[in-house]
């Protein structure tokens, strides 16, 4: 039987007079992968960011693991369950600590013990050495700063991750290589992903179920089969399957 | 016939602490009135063999070629003021991303008049009329109003037409698009996209088109080099991209996950170091 990880209803988010989320609704079961595409100004990042609690949302509900939230607080509990990556690897890690100091630091804050084992084992999983262990986020590339990234997500062994565009930074050879480190990690641990990207092919390779974004709205929600089969309603999943096709000179 | 554009064996080099970087070693290219895409990874040299031409190497730089022609005009040995009256003239660049590429405290209008103005003698009210103008061939609904607006005031893919615009006033006879549109959105892509191809078909100019996206490009030019740690490693029609010899286009071409194509995992590039002599 599978059970509900992770359900919003009716989210509403409001920056003045703007509704960047407009009363969106989703449920995401446990171990599913759950994609979300749009384009930018969609609401797609928004509503990540609600549900880990960076901005706040004024109306609507979040359960997480039967467990409700509202506004922006977050306990420390949810962080256990709840881990994002974000999309700029070179803006989403301390310039002046070391890799080291980066994953010690969420182990310290949730209490864990064993800090030594389980950072080697961290950077193990996502395929860095021991190496690199006390270097600086300024020696890595962007690939190897995007996989410390989601170590750093992955060592308080959370059972959902939040994936803000995880790969649309990185050159298309190195973006292989990351959605086959996230996806191995789903397998290994049974995540729950909640992924984020205006790249329909990345979703479709990645997810089993995605909903279509528009101005604040969800348009549809559909299985990732769907697509390759053109089974969808909705006028802006055709156009947006168009542009994924590339260009064409009519 | 004198192709627009010779490049023979350049090469681009850096004075670093730890030695001499090459970020291009040794590309050779003819160009006529085509459109040509470089692709690579960042790093492989593409955006540095476009710099080079343009004349925007940075100063430590050193460039060397067998030749490097413009045309009939010699490049490298040009200076630096003959070379600043070619660009925006009959060479021209498009940039990345439009926030940081278009001056953020001038008005979009009058950007395009300083182009223009720096290359033609014209009148303020012709000048005005000529920026509509183009700015209207950019499919600019609203060339009036978006003649007055800040670059912060607009879209991405509006910022984008406007420097399509800036860089074409003068009617160039080369343009070289640096990641045009790898900051916007995938349906704004394809707009700023078909714009571009029509300007360039109408106006008969060469193209060089500089992209990591090598689906993207094989759709829009004619030929595709590809470039791996400063050089070219294959060139190809466009027509014939699946035919690609190169392990490295290959598995450029292999790595992109697809819609319906069920690959777990997806197939990864595995970098030789021969490749790189």
């Amino acid at each position: 039987m599978t059970t509900t990880a992770l359900s919003v209803r009716d989210m509403l988010v409001v920056y003045e007079d703007f509704a960047a989320l407009n009363r969106v609704s989703l449920d995401v079961q446990h171990q599913e992968s759950f994609g979300i595409v749009g384009e930018s100004g969609s609401g797609k990042s928004t509503l990540l960011r609600a549900i880990s609690g960076l901005s706040a949302f004024q109306e609507g509900s979040l359960t997480v693991d039967s467990r409700n939230f509202n506004g922006r607080k977050r306990d420390r509990e949810f962080y256990r369950t709840v881990q994002m990556v974000f999309q700029d690897p070179y803006g989403s890690l301390h310039p002046r600590q070391t890799v080291d100091r980066l994953l010690l630091e969420p182990l310290a804050i949730h209490g864990f013990d064993n800090v030594d084992a389980r950072i080697a084992r961290a950077l193990d999983e996502v395929g860095l050495g021991s190496g690199f262990r006390f270097r600086y986020s300024h020696q890595l590339s962007g690939g190897q700063r995007q996989r410390i990234a989601i170590a750093r997500a992955l060592i308080v062994e959370p059972k959902i991750l939040l994936l803000d565009e995880p790969t649309s930074a990185l050159d298309a050879s190195i973006q292989a290589e990351i959605l086959n480190l996230l996806e191995q990690a789903r397998r290994d641990r049974s995540l729950t992903f909640v992924m984020v990207s205006h790249d329909l092919g990345v979703i479709s390779h990645m997810c089993e179920r995605l909903a279509v974004m528009k101005s604040g709205e969800i348009v549809e929600i559909l299985p990732a089969d769907a697509l390759e089969k053109r089974q969808f309603s909705a006028d802006y999943t055709r156009q947006l399957l168009v542009a994924s096709e590339g260009f064409r000179r009519d | 016939m004198t192709p627009l554009l010779t490049v023979d064996d350049l090469r681009v080099s850096f004075p670093t602490r730890t030695g001499k970087v090459e970020a291009v070693r040794g590309v050779s290219f003819t160009l006529g009135r085509e459109r040509l895409a470089i692709v690579g990874e960042s790093g492989s040299g593409k955006s540095q063999t476009g710099r080079a031409i343009m004349g925007l190497t940075s100063p430590s730089a050193e460039i060397r070629a067998k030749k490097l022609a413009f045309g009939e005009t010699d490049l490298l040995t040009m200076s630096a003021r003959q070379r600043r009256d070619l660009r925006g003239k009959r060479l021209a660049m498009i940039l990345q991303d439009p926030k940081y590429s278009l001056n953020p405290v001038m008005t979009i209008g009058r950007q395009i008049i300083e182009t223009l103005k720096t290359h033609e003698s014209v009148g303020r009210s012709e000048a005005r009329a000529r920026v509509l103008s183009m700015l209207e061939a950019v499919q600019i609904r609203d060339p009036e109003r978006v003649f007055d607006l800040y670059p912060h005031e607009v879209s991405g893919g509006m910022g984008q037409r406007a420097m399509i615009a800036m860089m074409l006033i003068c009617g160039p006879e080369l343009l070289i698009a640096d990641e045009p549109t790898s900051a916007l959105d995938v349906t704004v892509q394809l707009e700023v996209l078909s714009i571009l191809d029509k300007l360039v078909a109408d106006r008969g100019m060469g193209l060089i088109f500089i992209s990591h996206d090598l689906r993207l490009v094989s759709t829009f030019c004619d030929r595709v080099l590809v470039m791996y740690a400063g050089r070219v490693v294959e060139e190809l029609s466009s027509a014939n991209l699946h035919e690609a010899q190169h392990p490295y286009t290959q598995g450029l071409l292999n790595c992109l996950p697809q819609i319906g194509a069920d690959r777990h995992p997806l197939p990864v590039l595995e970098r030789k170091p021969e490749w790189a002599l």
